[in-house]
């Protein structure tokens, strides 16, 4: 059982290395979870960024915080797409970095044919092997079609450090940055940015610092010394002037909210239960105790959302995050959210269903429980951000359409644009949109809670307003006057009132703009976080003369007031999506008249680039 | 907000006819709270009265106050939210023996641990009302309803032990039939800061008709009610001649001249004492060995999660280079593209 080095192909001979030229690469780091794979992950990110390369990551994590060690169930990976114009955090890597048999294994089809593999051999013994349930004939067939490294990296950082001064265990904790290094030399990246988070990282602990930077620089120099890494040349970006960072689409959404609150001139509250993959909207929100925001870990989903609707009739802009199964608790809450018509955001970071289903793991199956979820006719705004930048957009977007239309929003999400990250030129709020709330004016004195103006929106007066005390509830209201009416034809005015008040909000949403080729006979037609695929697949065909239109949906509920004219326009409209055809279904009720046809894909992952142009070029020459 | 503005009962008055079943004890607690609010110390403006659903959750459209009528189970969470977003408000709210301690239980509990300021009337009738006539947590063990024909075979909650389990700081006892005593309860519950359970015997007349009969029978009731003053003994009797000592471990209810007991031996009511041992005796009394403790059972001083919160804002701001939405978009690791 003995996995042997010798046995493996390599390049060792070649004397001059390998320089490879591209517009963007693909990297993959792959260990146990608790080998640091997201922090090393992070920092090429980062630098890759800074130096002005578009970057578009996906960190895939196993739902088990540490699971056994050393096995497939444990790996944590964290994938980087960078270079010029990325849109996707990329389909096949070009090169992967594995810590151990288990991380190889977990990732053996996720390579570029002919791509780099560079392996922890320290890490590869019988019993790790064992743990991975891989057999080394096996893994030697698999990877004969690659340039397979065997890099000591666990020996070379003991031996980078053996002078640190530094316990074993922590020594073993450097390696990562060992690997950092080395994927520095093969890209042509800095490494100060990386030393400067060190530094400031553990910056009570400079021996720490200093050990991983050492780590790193050998990294750096080891690559430089061994023949077989390759190096690439990876082509600069045409990248945006102006300031820029680095943001994930929960922290993006959870910004998204508070700059609504500020825009709105009204204090943030947030209520909410953690859940994967949404419990980093609320751990932002925490800390954000400095721009006044106050977070509510409530007891369970339902209670977070009560607190927000309490929050909300005192006047707070309030908003609850979860995802689907959470979701499913607050439905009857959201509701009383919709009978009391009061402003309420309710982001829902999708992931894959029914029930705990794929907590880690991504889908856009929670549509038609954002639309239809509820009981009664409970009609609620629903809006989808699709990349981890707009996340940003989208929540003020359906911040601004909350408080203006007095309604709650439903914002879908999902665990893929919510933990993949992205370079984000930074908004100033000067420029964000205005948002005039529907609070009533001070020395109000006539105030009839449920009348209406020209966009059917009630008033909202607030306690502490002196003369306007008024109930809101469950119950139906009688229109106008806000009093408790079971009325028969009251009810009918009502539910009326109450959808129509949403479908106006059509007025009000931007019009779909079609990218790509328009006089193409074929129309790509996504929504949420599928943009990014999408996009790439009808650019790099365009590139190969195969022309193709698209039309990315952000606002599902009411739909671009231009949709069915867009639809006419073409002879072939394919709908792709992440579940089972729920939007396809959705666009064939609204517009039965035209022909759909439908690509989804149910595995918890997003698609591959390459799916997508193959299932293109297959309807086009139908 | 404290106001110099003076009320009556009747500005706490709504439009909308009050349509509990005649007799219903909800009505009298309805002129309680009227009667307590006029009296209190805020504006108008500064109530908010949110509530559950349930008979007795119908509470805040009689209220001419602000009013929120939730979901069932959902009240603590609803008055939680509204108290944390505006602790200036006075926030009162209604529930019932379903709403709090069934559906609702979770968010009771967690209410109490967190004692956050809010006034709760846990109006407990023993029955479900408005689904007309099952059986609540805290019917009697063998109680013949409607989903329970051959009698309970459940255990019920002693409302005021959830509270001690939770660390509530404040917990009383009242009964509908007594309006003036009612109207101090509440004001003390107001006056407390934290939450405020305020647990209300009712009659419900439909589903549970005299049910507490065996408290209120005039002939019988001064013996089997004690009402408690923090710092005064514990009393209670036609004559006054009556009261609780400490026995071992257990309350036992002796009569001053009797086998040589004195005024001194009577026990004197320390609501305030953070130990909850004896409170959880006094909340466990009943008939027919000891009378059935009211008024306030426990009220102790500790901080309220609004208030911390505000703190722990303030706190932070003082700190925090970031004062508004541009600096947070600016701050961390940023860079420019030229």
């Amino acid at each position: 059982m003995k996995f042997k080095s010798t046995t493996f192909f390599y390049k060792y001979f070649i004397m001059e290395k390998r320089i490879i030229e591209v517009e963007q690469v693909v990297v993959k780091f792959a260990g146990d979870s608790g080998d640091g794979m997201q922090l090393t992950g992070t920092q090429l990110s980062n630098t890759a960024a800074i130096v002005g390369d578009d970057v578009s990551t996906f960190p895939d994590y196993p739902a088990e915080i540490r699971a056994p060690q050393g096995t497939v169930g444990g790996v944590s990976g964290y994938q980087l797409h960078f270079g010029k114009r990325v849109d996707t955090p990329g389909d096949y890597a070009d090169v992967l970095i594995a810590m151990n048999p288990a991380a190889l294994k977990a990732n053996a089809k996720m390579i570029k044919d002919g791509g780099t593999i560079i392996i922890d051999i320290n890490e590869f013994t019988p019993r790790n092997l064992e743990k991975a349930g891989c057999e080394d004939e096996k893994l030697k067939r698999l990877y004969e079609n690659y340039n397979l490294i065997e890099a000591p990296i666990t020996e070379l950082t003991k031996e980078s450090l053996k002078d640190s001064g530094l316990d074993a265990k922590s020594i073993a904790r450097s390696k990562n940055m060992f690997a950092l290094g080395i994927v520095y030399n093969i890209f042509d990246r800095p490494m100060d940015h990386s030393f400067n988070f060190l530094k400031s990282k553990f910056a009570k602990k400079p021996e720490i610092a200093e050990a991983n930077m050492k780590a790193m620089k050998d990294g750096f120099n080891y690559a430089d010394a061994i023949q077989a890494m390759p190096s690439f040349r990876v082509e600069s970006s045409q990248i945006e002037k102006g300031k820029y960072r680095n943001i994930n689409g929960n922290v993006a959404t959870a910004w998204g909210l508070l700059a609504a609150a500020e825009k709105a001139n009204l204090p943030f509250f947030l209520g909410s239960y953690p859940i994967t993959p949404a419990s980093e909207i609320i751990q932002e929100i925490s800390y954000r105790r400095d721009l006044g925001a106050k977070s509510f870990q409530a007891e369970d989903e339902i209670g977070g959302i009560v607190t927000s609707i309490g929050a909300a009739f005192a006047g707070n802009f309030a908003a609850t995050s979860t995802s689907g199964p959470g979701l499913a608790l607050k439905s009857e809450a959201i509701g009383l959210a919709v009978i009391t018509e009061l402003p309420l955001v309710i982001i829902d970071v999708q992931r894959g269903g029914p029930s705990t289903g794929l907590p880690t793991k991504t889908e856009q199956s929670d549509l038609f429980q954002a639309l239809y979820g509820r009981n009664g006719e409970s009609p609620v705004p629903v809006i989808a951000a699709s990349t981890p930048s707009n996340c940003f957009d989208y929540a003020y977007a359906a911040s601004k359409i909350a408080l203006e239309h007095m309604t709650p929003v439903l914002l879908l999400t999902d665990g893929f644009i919510a933990n993949g990250t992205e370079p984000w030129k930074i908004p100033a709020m000067k420029d964000m949109p205005q948002i005039k709330t529907k609070l009533v004016p001070k020395g109000t004195t006539e105030y009839l809670s449920y009348s209406r103006d020209e966009n059917l929106v009630r008033p909202w007066a607030i306690p502490g307003m002196e003369g306007l005390e008024h109930r809101i509830g469950g119950l139906e209201k009688m229109d106008k006057t806000g009093t408790v009416s079971y009325v028969a034809e009251n009810h009918e005015i009502m539910s009326y009132h109450r959808a129509n008040k949403v479908e106006k909000i059509a007025d009000f949403i931007p019009n779909l703009e079609i990218e790509g080729a328009i006089d193409s006979d074929t129309l790509v037609v996504g929504w949420g976080s599928t943009y990014g695929h999408i996009t790439t697949a009808v650019r790099e065909l365009g590139l190969e003369g195969k022309k193709f239109a698209h039309v990315h949906f952000n606002y599902i509920n009411p739909l671009p007031k231009n949709t069915s004219e867009v639809f006419a326009k073409y002879k072939n409209i394919l709908v792709c999506e992440i579940n089972m055809g729920q939007f396809i279904h959705y666009l064939r009720m609204k517009f039965p008249k035209f022909n759909y046809q439908g690509y989804t894909k149910i595995q918890g992952l997003p698609f591959t680039v390459l799916e997508l142009k193959n299932k293109f070029i297959e309807i086009s020459e139908k | 907000m404290s106001t110099e503005t003076k009320y009556t009962f009747k500005d706490f008055k709504s439009d909308q006819e009050v349509r509990w079943c005649p007799g219903c004890g909800d009505i009298a607690v309805l002129n309680a709270v009227q009667k307590a609010m006029a009296d209190l110390n805020h504006k108008k403006e500064d109530y908010a009265v949110v509530s559950g659903i349930g008979c007795s959750s119908r509470f805040p459209y009689y209220m001419n106050t602000y009013g929120f009528h939730g979901i069932h189970g959902r009240a603590g969470v609803l008055a939680s939210g509204v108290k944390a977003a505006n602790p200036k408000l006075s926030v009162w709210q209604i529930t019932g023996d379903g709403d709090a301690l069934a559906i609702g239980g979770n968010h009771f509990i967690h209410e109490i641990r967190r004692n956050i300021d809010v006034n709760v009337l846990l109006f407990n009738n023993q029955i479900y009302g408005l689904t007309k006539g099952q059986y609540s947590p805290t019917s009697l063990l063998g109680q013949i309803t409607k989903t329970s024909p051959f009698g309970t075979i459940e255990e019920p909650f002693n409302p005021g032990e959830l509270v001690l389990g939770a660390h509530g700081t404040f917990f009383a006892r009242s009964i509908d039939n007594k309006v003036n005593e009612t109207v101090e309860v509440l004001k003390e519950a107001d006056g407390h800061r934290g939450t405020s359970i305020v647990e209300i015997l009712q009659n419900c007349v439909i589903f549970n008709h005299g049910t507490f009969n065996y408290l209120t029978d005039k002939e019988v009731r001064d013996d089997r009610q004690i009402w408690l003053k923090h710092g005064e003994p514990m009393l209670f009797g036609t004559n006054k001649d009556k009261g609780i000592v400490l026995d071992g471990f257990k309350l036992k209810a002796v009569t001053i001249g009797e086998n040589g007991i004195t005024l001194k031996d009577i026990l004197v009511h320390d609501a305030q004492e953070e130990d909850p041992s004896l409170h959880l005796a006094l909340i466990n009394m009943k008939h027919p060995n000891l009378p059935m403790a009211f008024g306030v059972i426990r009220a102790v001083k500790k901080p309220t999660y609004d208030a911390m919160l505000e703190e722990q804002i303030k706190a932070v701001q003082a700190k925090s280079k970031i004062k508004c939405m541009d600096d947070l978009l600016n701050s961390g690791s940023i860079w420019t593209v030229e």
